[in-house]
Protein backbone atom coordinates (compact mmCIF):
# COMPACT_ATOMS: atom_id res chain seq x y z
CA UNK A 1 0.00 0.00 0.00
CA UNK A 2 1.30 3.31 -0.93
CA UNK A 3 0.88 7.11 -0.54
CA UNK A 4 1.65 10.21 -2.47
CA UNK A 5 3.23 12.94 -0.27
CA UNK A 6 4.63 16.25 -1.76
CA UNK A 7 6.63 17.83 0.24
CA UNK A 8 7.33 21.37 1.14
CA UNK A 9 9.46 22.08 -2.11
CA UNK A 10 6.87 20.61 -4.22
CA UNK A 11 8.80 17.27 -4.79
CA UNK A 12 6.39 14.17 -4.37
CA UNK A 13 7.40 10.66 -3.81
CA UNK A 14 5.78 7.33 -2.77
CA UNK A 15 5.91 5.98 0.46
CA UNK A 16 4.92 2.65 1.46
CA UNK A 17 2.74 2.08 4.50
CA UNK A 18 1.25 -0.84 6.25
CA UNK A 19 -2.44 -0.60 8.37
CA UNK A 20 -2.43 0.78 12.06
CA UNK A 21 0.80 3.33 11.99
CA UNK A 22 -0.28 6.79 12.16
CA UNK A 23 0.88 8.92 8.99
CA UNK A 24 3.19 11.07 11.22
CA UNK A 25 5.45 8.16 12.20
CA UNK A 26 5.31 7.42 8.69
CA UNK A 27 6.61 10.81 7.86
CA UNK A 28 8.92 10.94 10.11
CA UNK A 29 10.43 7.78 9.71
CA UNK A 30 11.00 8.88 6.40
CA UNK A 31 12.58 11.97 7.20
CA UNK A 32 9.99 14.01 5.78
CA UNK A 33 10.05 17.26 7.22
CA UNK A 34 7.50 17.53 9.55
CA UNK A 35 8.54 18.71 13.56
CA UNK A 36 5.63 16.80 15.47
CA UNK A 37 7.12 18.53 18.42
CA UNK A 38 4.58 16.70 20.89
CA UNK A 39 5.01 13.46 19.49
CA UNK A 40 1.38 12.46 19.06
CA UNK A 41 0.01 14.22 21.75
CA UNK A 42 -2.52 16.45 19.37
CA UNK A 43 -1.45 19.27 20.88
CA UNK A 44 1.39 21.35 18.93
CA UNK A 45 0.01 21.02 15.51
CA UNK A 46 3.53 20.95 13.94
CA UNK A 47 2.28 17.83 11.93
CA UNK A 48 0.00 19.70 9.86
CA UNK A 49 -1.00 18.31 6.43
CA UNK A 50 -3.47 18.80 3.66
CA UNK A 51 -5.50 15.71 2.16
CA UNK A 52 -6.32 15.36 -1.22
CA UNK A 53 -9.76 16.49 -0.69
CA UNK A 54 -11.54 13.24 -2.78
CA UNK A 55 -9.89 11.01 0.23
CA UNK A 56 -10.90 13.49 3.21
CA UNK A 57 -14.26 11.78 4.03
CA UNK A 58 -12.66 7.94 4.02
CA UNK A 59 -10.92 9.61 6.73
CA UNK A 60 -13.69 9.71 9.32
CA UNK A 61 -15.13 12.67 11.59
CA UNK A 62 -12.09 15.17 12.51
CA UNK A 63 -12.25 15.02 16.20
CA UNK A 64 -12.64 17.95 18.34
CA UNK A 65 -9.50 17.74 19.76
CA UNK A 66 -7.77 17.98 16.46
CA UNK A 67 -10.43 20.44 15.02
CA UNK A 68 -9.23 22.87 17.93
CA UNK A 69 -5.77 22.26 17.64
CA UNK A 70 -5.88 22.87 14.05
CA UNK A 71 -6.93 26.54 15.42
CA UNK A 72 -2.82 26.76 16.11
CA UNK A 73 -1.92 25.11 12.92
CA UNK A 74 0.10 27.21 9.54
CA UNK A 75 -2.41 27.79 7.15
CA UNK A 76 -5.20 25.64 8.04
CA UNK A 77 -7.53 24.74 4.83
CA UNK A 78 -10.88 23.09 4.84
CA UNK A 79 -8.50 20.06 4.06
CA UNK A 80 -6.01 20.37 7.07
CA UNK A 81 -5.58 17.05 9.68
CA UNK A 82 -2.86 16.74 11.83
CA UNK A 83 -1.08 13.21 10.44
CA UNK A 84 -0.59 12.26 14.38
CA UNK A 85 -3.86 11.29 14.33
CA UNK A 86 -4.37 9.74 11.28
CA UNK A 87 -4.38 5.80 11.60
CA UNK A 88 -3.52 4.42 8.08
CA UNK A 89 -5.68 1.39 6.61
CA UNK A 90 -6.54 -0.30 3.65
CA UNK A 91 -8.86 2.29 2.85
CA UNK A 92 -6.28 4.88 2.33
CA UNK A 93 -4.10 3.01 -0.68
CA UNK A 94 -3.11 5.41 -3.36
CA UNK A 95 -3.92 8.85 -1.21
CA UNK A 96 -2.47 12.33 -2.12
CA UNK A 97 -1.36 14.53 0.86
CA UNK A 98 0.60 17.92 1.05
CA UNK A 99 3.01 18.45 3.93
CA UNK A 100 1.71 21.79 5.15
CA UNK A 101 3.94 24.86 5.67
CA UNK A 102 5.80 24.97 8.91
CA UNK A 103 6.10 27.92 11.21
CA UNK A 104 9.10 30.43 11.24
CA UNK B 1 18.50 41.93 42.95
CA UNK B 2 21.44 42.70 40.76
CA UNK B 3 21.75 41.40 37.30
CA UNK B 4 24.98 38.98 38.00
CA UNK B 5 24.64 36.32 40.17
CA UNK B 6 27.47 33.29 41.20
CA UNK B 7 26.86 29.76 41.60
CA UNK B 8 28.07 26.43 40.94
CA UNK B 9 25.66 25.64 38.26
CA UNK B 10 23.52 26.70 35.73
CA UNK B 11 20.87 24.59 34.28
CA UNK B 12 19.44 25.81 31.32
CA UNK B 13 15.59 24.89 30.94
CA UNK B 14 12.95 24.02 33.57
CA UNK B 15 11.11 21.20 31.96
CA UNK B 16 11.00 18.28 34.76
CA UNK B 17 14.86 16.79 33.84
CA UNK B 18 16.18 20.25 34.52
CA UNK B 19 14.42 20.73 37.64
CA UNK B 20 15.10 17.17 38.76
CA UNK B 21 18.93 18.12 37.87
CA UNK B 22 18.43 20.04 40.77
CA UNK B 23 17.94 17.35 43.43
CA UNK B 24 20.53 15.37 42.08
CA UNK B 25 23.52 17.98 42.18
CA UNK B 26 22.10 19.15 45.39
CA UNK B 27 22.57 15.88 47.08
CA UNK B 28 25.93 16.25 46.09
CA UNK B 29 25.80 20.07 47.16
CA UNK B 30 25.98 21.63 44.49
CA UNK B 31 24.04 24.76 43.69
CA UNK B 32 22.20 25.42 40.91
CA UNK B 33 20.25 28.85 39.17
CA UNK B 34 17.74 27.80 36.47
CA UNK B 35 16.59 29.79 33.54
CA UNK B 36 13.98 28.99 31.11
CA UNK B 37 12.40 31.02 28.16
CA UNK B 38 8.97 30.65 29.78
CA UNK B 39 7.51 32.43 33.12
CA UNK B 40 6.69 29.43 35.16
CA UNK B 41 8.26 25.37 35.55
CA UNK B 42 7.72 22.72 33.55
CA UNK B 43 8.70 23.07 30.29
CA UNK B 44 6.63 21.02 27.38
CA UNK B 45 4.72 19.63 30.24
CA UNK B 46 3.01 23.13 31.53
CA UNK B 47 3.06 24.54 28.34
CA UNK B 48 2.24 22.30 26.10
CA UNK B 49 0.16 19.53 28.07
CA UNK B 50 -0.65 20.43 31.79
CA UNK B 51 -3.89 18.76 31.76
CA UNK B 52 -2.74 15.82 29.68
CA UNK B 53 -2.47 12.61 31.59
CA UNK B 54 0.87 11.15 31.61
CA UNK B 55 1.25 7.42 32.45
CA UNK B 56 4.78 6.31 32.29
CA UNK B 57 6.23 7.93 35.44
CA UNK B 58 7.52 5.31 37.81
CA UNK B 59 5.46 4.91 40.72
CA UNK B 60 2.72 7.11 39.24
CA UNK B 61 0.28 5.27 37.50
CA UNK B 62 -1.20 8.28 36.23
CA UNK B 63 -0.28 12.33 36.60
CA UNK B 64 -0.71 15.28 34.73
CA UNK B 65 1.99 17.65 33.77
CA UNK B 66 1.32 20.06 35.86
CA UNK B 67 1.39 17.99 38.98
CA UNK B 68 4.46 16.45 37.99
CA UNK B 69 5.72 19.58 37.54
CA UNK B 70 4.18 21.07 41.26
CA UNK B 71 5.85 17.74 42.62
CA UNK B 72 9.33 18.46 41.59
CA UNK B 73 8.69 21.94 42.37
CA UNK B 74 8.71 20.38 45.79
CA UNK B 75 10.96 18.12 45.84
CA UNK B 76 13.99 20.58 44.97
CA UNK B 77 13.09 22.79 47.40
CA UNK B 78 15.12 22.11 49.92
CA UNK B 79 17.96 22.78 47.98
CA UNK B 80 16.85 26.62 47.18
CA UNK B 81 17.25 26.87 43.55
CA UNK B 82 17.48 30.29 41.95
CA UNK B 83 15.29 30.81 39.27
CA UNK B 84 15.43 33.05 36.28
CA UNK B 85 11.87 32.94 34.11
CA UNK B 86 11.23 34.49 30.73
CA UNK B 87 14.96 34.58 29.96
CA UNK B 88 16.51 32.87 27.25
CA UNK B 89 20.55 31.99 26.94
CA UNK B 90 22.32 34.00 24.41
CA UNK B 91 26.01 33.14 25.04
CA UNK B 92 27.75 30.64 27.00
CA UNK B 93 31.77 31.83 27.35
CA UNK B 94 34.64 30.65 29.42
CA UNK B 95 35.60 27.10 29.65
CA UNK B 96 35.83 24.15 32.12
CA UNK B 97 39.25 25.74 33.44
CA UNK B 98 38.20 28.85 34.04
CA UNK B 99 34.73 28.82 34.80
CA UNK B 100 31.93 30.27 32.54
CA UNK B 101 29.77 33.00 32.14
CA UNK B 102 26.09 32.51 31.15
CA UNK B 103 24.17 35.78 29.44
CA UNK B 104 21.01 35.98 28.86
CA UNK B 105 18.87 38.30 26.56
CA UNK B 106 17.54 39.81 29.75
CA UNK B 107 20.71 40.65 30.39
CA UNK B 108 21.60 38.21 33.19
CA UNK B 109 25.00 37.39 33.76
CA UNK B 110 25.56 34.39 35.83
CA UNK B 111 28.98 32.75 36.43
CA UNK B 112 29.67 28.98 37.53
CA UNK B 113 31.97 26.10 37.32
CA UNK B 114 29.68 24.05 34.86
CA UNK B 115 26.74 24.38 32.69
CA UNK B 116 23.70 21.55 32.08
CA UNK B 117 21.70 21.93 29.03
CA UNK B 118 18.32 20.82 29.55
CA UNK B 119 16.59 22.88 26.99
CA UNK B 120 13.86 19.75 25.87
CA UNK B 121 13.13 20.35 22.07
CA UNK B 122 14.41 24.12 22.05
CA UNK B 123 13.17 27.05 23.21
CA UNK B 124 9.78 28.06 23.27
CA UNK B 125 8.85 31.02 21.14
CA UNK B 126 5.28 32.25 19.51
CA UNK B 127 4.29 31.39 16.53
CA UNK B 128 4.66 33.82 13.69
CA UNK B 129 1.82 33.91 11.20
CA UNK B 130 3.15 33.23 7.27
CA UNK B 131 2.28 36.37 6.40
CA UNK B 132 4.29 37.55 3.24
CA UNK B 133 5.84 40.96 5.00
CA UNK B 134 5.46 40.48 8.66
CA UNK B 135 9.00 41.12 10.09
CA UNK B 136 8.91 44.73 8.40
CA UNK B 137 6.38 45.38 11.11
CA UNK B 138 7.10 42.97 14.04
CA UNK B 139 9.03 45.71 16.09
CA UNK B 140 6.74 48.39 16.23
CA UNK B 141 3.25 46.68 15.01
CA UNK B 142 3.28 43.19 16.03
CA UNK B 143 2.54 41.85 19.74
CA UNK B 144 3.14 38.14 20.67
CA UNK B 145 2.80 38.78 24.16
CA UNK B 146 1.36 42.14 26.30
CA UNK B 147 3.96 43.70 28.27
CA UNK B 148 3.44 47.52 28.93
CA UNK B 149 -0.61 46.90 28.65
CA UNK B 150 -0.75 50.91 28.60
CA UNK B 151 0.58 51.29 24.49
CA UNK B 152 -2.64 49.21 23.23
CA UNK B 153 -4.73 52.70 24.88
CA UNK B 154 -5.90 54.21 21.84
CA UNK B 155 -5.18 51.72 19.71
CA UNK B 156 -7.18 49.74 16.63
CA UNK B 157 -6.53 46.69 17.68
CA UNK B 158 -6.50 42.63 15.92
CA UNK B 159 -7.01 40.07 17.93
CA UNK B 160 -5.85 37.01 16.56
CA UNK B 161 -6.62 33.33 17.57
CA UNK B 162 -9.54 30.97 19.28
CA UNK B 163 -8.30 30.01 22.37
CA UNK B 164 -7.81 31.48 26.17
CA UNK B 165 -5.23 33.86 25.44
CA UNK B 166 -6.99 35.94 22.68
CA UNK B 167 -10.05 35.76 24.29
CA UNK B 168 -8.47 36.88 28.14
CA UNK B 169 -6.42 39.72 26.08
CA UNK B 170 -9.88 40.63 23.86
CA UNK B 171 -11.83 41.11 26.98
CA UNK B 172 -9.11 42.91 29.17
CA UNK B 173 -8.06 45.29 26.28
CA UNK B 174 -11.43 46.21 24.88
CA UNK B 175 -12.11 48.97 27.80
CA UNK B 176 -8.29 50.73 26.58
CA UNK B 177 -8.67 50.15 23.11
CA UNK B 178 -9.84 52.38 20.30
CA UNK B 179 -11.94 49.60 18.61
CA UNK B 180 -10.87 45.54 19.12
CA UNK B 181 -11.49 43.28 16.58
CA UNK B 182 -11.05 39.58 17.19
CA UNK B 183 -10.51 37.17 13.67
CA UNK B 184 -10.44 33.38 14.20
CA UNK B 185 -10.82 30.49 11.46
CA UNK B 186 -13.68 29.17 12.55
CA UNK B 187 -17.01 30.59 14.64
CA UNK B 188 -16.17 28.52 17.41
CA UNK B 189 -14.11 28.73 20.18
CA UNK B 190 -11.89 26.47 22.36
CA UNK B 191 -11.25 28.95 25.35
CA UNK B 192 -13.13 28.63 28.86
CA UNK B 193 -16.62 28.95 27.90
CA UNK B 194 -17.53 31.86 30.38
CA UNK B 195 -14.65 34.27 28.69
CA UNK B 196 -16.32 33.02 25.04
CA UNK B 197 -19.73 34.31 26.26
CA UNK B 198 -18.36 37.63 27.57
CA UNK B 199 -16.87 38.02 23.82
CA UNK B 200 -19.86 37.20 22.22
CA UNK B 201 -21.70 39.63 24.47
CA UNK B 202 -19.55 42.27 23.82
CA UNK B 203 -19.78 42.08 19.76
CA UNK B 204 -23.50 41.73 20.41
CA UNK B 205 -23.53 44.99 22.09
CA UNK B 206 -21.41 46.11 19.32
CA UNK B 207 -18.42 47.44 21.52
CA UNK B 208 -15.91 44.67 18.99
CA UNK B 209 -16.03 43.15 16.10
CA UNK B 210 -15.58 39.54 15.84
CA UNK B 211 -14.55 38.37 11.78
CA UNK B 212 -14.31 34.53 10.81
CA UNK B 213 -11.48 34.17 8.66
CA UNK B 214 -7.57 34.58 8.40
CA UNK B 215 -5.37 37.69 8.33
CA UNK B 216 -3.59 37.22 4.90
CA UNK B 217 -2.37 40.77 4.51
CA UNK B 218 -0.93 43.73 5.81
CA UNK B 219 -1.37 47.57 4.88
CA UNK B 220 1.13 50.14 6.10
CA UNK B 221 4.74 52.16 5.81
CA UNK B 222 7.70 52.45 7.79
CA UNK B 223 7.29 49.58 9.68
CA UNK B 224 3.68 51.06 11.20
CA UNK B 225 0.78 49.20 10.53
CA UNK B 226 -2.90 50.40 9.79
CA UNK B 227 -4.91 47.98 8.69
CA UNK B 228 -5.05 44.32 8.05
CA UNK B 229 -6.59 42.53 5.55
CA UNK B 230 -9.10 39.67 6.97
CA UNK B 231 -9.71 36.68 4.08
CA UNK B 232 -12.62 34.55 4.30
CA UNK B 233 -14.01 31.73 2.00
CA UNK B 234 -16.46 34.56 0.78
CA UNK B 235 -14.96 37.79 1.45
CA UNK B 236 -12.47 40.22 1.96
CA UNK B 237 -12.08 42.45 5.24
CA UNK B 238 -9.98 45.62 5.40
CA UNK B 239 -9.79 45.78 8.94
CA UNK B 240 -8.53 49.20 10.37
CA UNK B 241 -5.29 48.02 12.52
CA UNK B 242 -2.39 49.52 14.73
CA UNK B 243 -1.62 46.70 16.31
CA UNK B 244 -1.55 43.13 15.50
CA UNK B 245 -1.85 40.30 18.01
CA UNK B 246 -1.67 36.92 16.75
CA UNK B 247 -1.65 34.20 19.31
CA UNK B 248 -1.32 30.80 18.04
CA UNK B 249 0.81 29.46 20.59
CA UNK B 250 4.42 28.49 20.99
CA UNK B 251 7.18 26.16 18.81
CA UNK B 252 10.29 25.19 19.71
CA UNK B 253 13.25 26.65 18.25
CA UNK B 254 16.83 25.64 18.67
CA UNK B 255 17.47 29.22 18.86
CA UNK B 256 20.87 30.47 19.93
CA UNK B 257 21.92 26.84 21.14
CA UNK B 258 23.28 26.35 17.69
CA UNK B 259 26.08 28.73 18.27
CA UNK B 260 27.71 27.94 21.16
CA UNK B 261 29.95 25.72 19.55
CA UNK B 262 28.28 22.22 20.83
CA UNK B 263 28.89 19.29 18.43
CA UNK B 264 25.20 18.79 16.87
CA UNK B 265 23.16 15.71 15.33
CA UNK B 266 20.12 16.05 13.41
CA UNK B 267 19.77 19.21 16.22
CA UNK B 268 20.34 17.09 19.33
CA UNK B 269 23.37 17.67 21.20
CA UNK B 270 25.86 14.46 21.28
CA UNK B 271 26.80 13.34 24.25
CA UNK B 272 28.28 10.68 26.00
CA UNK B 273 26.37 8.02 28.28
CA UNK B 274 28.69 8.13 30.95
CA UNK B 275 28.55 11.47 32.47
CA UNK B 276 26.57 13.26 29.80
CA UNK B 277 29.13 16.02 28.65
CA UNK B 278 28.90 17.39 25.96
CA UNK B 279 31.83 18.06 23.02
CA UNK B 280 32.75 21.03 25.31
CA UNK B 281 34.22 19.95 28.75
CA UNK B 282 31.82 21.58 31.86
CA UNK B 283 28.73 21.82 29.70
CA UNK B 284 26.25 18.87 29.82
CA UNK B 285 22.81 18.11 28.20
CA UNK B 286 20.59 16.12 29.65
CA UNK B 287 16.87 15.12 28.41
CA UNK B 288 15.30 15.35 25.08
CA UNK B 289 17.71 18.06 23.79
CA UNK B 290 20.34 15.32 23.81
CA UNK B 291 21.24 12.54 21.37
CA UNK B 292 23.34 8.69 21.96
CA UNK B 293 23.15 5.57 20.88
CA UNK B 294 19.52 4.06 21.94
CA UNK B 295 18.21 7.35 22.91
CA UNK B 296 14.81 7.31 23.81
CA UNK B 297 12.84 10.63 24.57
CA UNK B 298 11.35 9.67 28.02
CA UNK B 299 10.83 11.86 31.10
CA UNK B 300 12.26 8.67 32.94
CA UNK B 301 15.51 8.75 30.98
CA UNK B 302 16.25 12.20 31.34
CA UNK B 303 15.96 11.52 35.39
CA UNK B 304 18.23 8.92 35.20
CA UNK B 305 20.76 10.99 32.80
CA UNK B 306 20.62 13.44 35.84
CA UNK B 307 21.87 11.86 38.01
CA UNK B 308 25.20 10.80 36.21
CA UNK B 309 25.64 14.21 34.88
CA UNK B 310 25.63 14.94 38.11
CA UNK B 311 28.60 13.08 39.33
CA UNK B 312 30.22 13.84 36.31
CA UNK B 313 29.44 17.34 37.40
CA UNK B 314 30.81 16.94 40.70
CA UNK B 315 34.42 16.01 38.97
CA UNK B 316 34.22 19.93 37.67
CA UNK B 317 32.41 22.02 40.38
CA UNK B 318 34.83 20.29 43.29
CA UNK B 319 38.02 19.23 41.48
CA UNK B 320 39.87 16.46 43.43
CA UNK B 321 36.91 16.00 46.22
CA UNK B 322 35.82 12.20 46.55
CA UNK B 323 31.98 11.43 46.43
CA UNK B 324 30.88 8.77 48.82
CA UNK B 325 27.74 7.42 46.96
CA UNK B 326 24.98 7.29 49.53
CA UNK B 327 21.25 6.83 50.29
CA UNK B 328 18.45 8.88 51.14
CA UNK B 329 17.24 6.00 52.69
CA UNK B 330 19.88 6.00 55.12
CA UNK B 331 22.47 8.69 54.94
CA UNK B 332 21.84 10.90 57.87
CA UNK B 333 24.24 13.35 55.75
CA UNK B 334 21.91 13.17 52.61
CA UNK B 335 18.75 13.69 54.82
CA UNK B 336 20.23 16.61 56.52
CA UNK B 337 20.37 18.26 53.33
CA UNK B 338 16.77 17.12 52.47
CA UNK B 339 15.88 18.77 55.69
CA UNK B 340 14.08 15.63 56.91
CA UNK B 341 16.67 14.39 59.41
Amino acid sequence: MNLNITNRSGQVQQLEFSSGETLMKLLRDANIDISAECDGNCVCATCHVYVDKLWLQGLGELGEEEESMLDEACEPEDNSRLSCQLVLSSAQDGMSIVIAPDWQ
Amino acid sequence: MSNLHTTDVVIIGAGPVGLFAVFELGLLGIKAHLIDVLDMPGGQCAELYPEKPIYDIPAWPVISGQELTDRLMEQIAPFTPVFHWGEMVQSIKGDAQKGFVVSTTEGTQIKAAAIVIAAGGGCFQPKRPPIVGIEDYEQHSVRYAVRQREQMRGQHLVIVGGGDSALDWCLDLQPIATRVTLVHRRDDFRGAPASVKKMRDLVAAGKMDLLIGQVKGLVGAKGQLTAVEVKSKESSTIVPCDLLMPFFGLTMKLGPLSEWGLELDANRIKVDTEKFSTSRPGIFAIGDINTYAGKLKLILSGFHEAALMSHGAMAIVRPGEKIVFQYTTSSSNLQKKLGVA
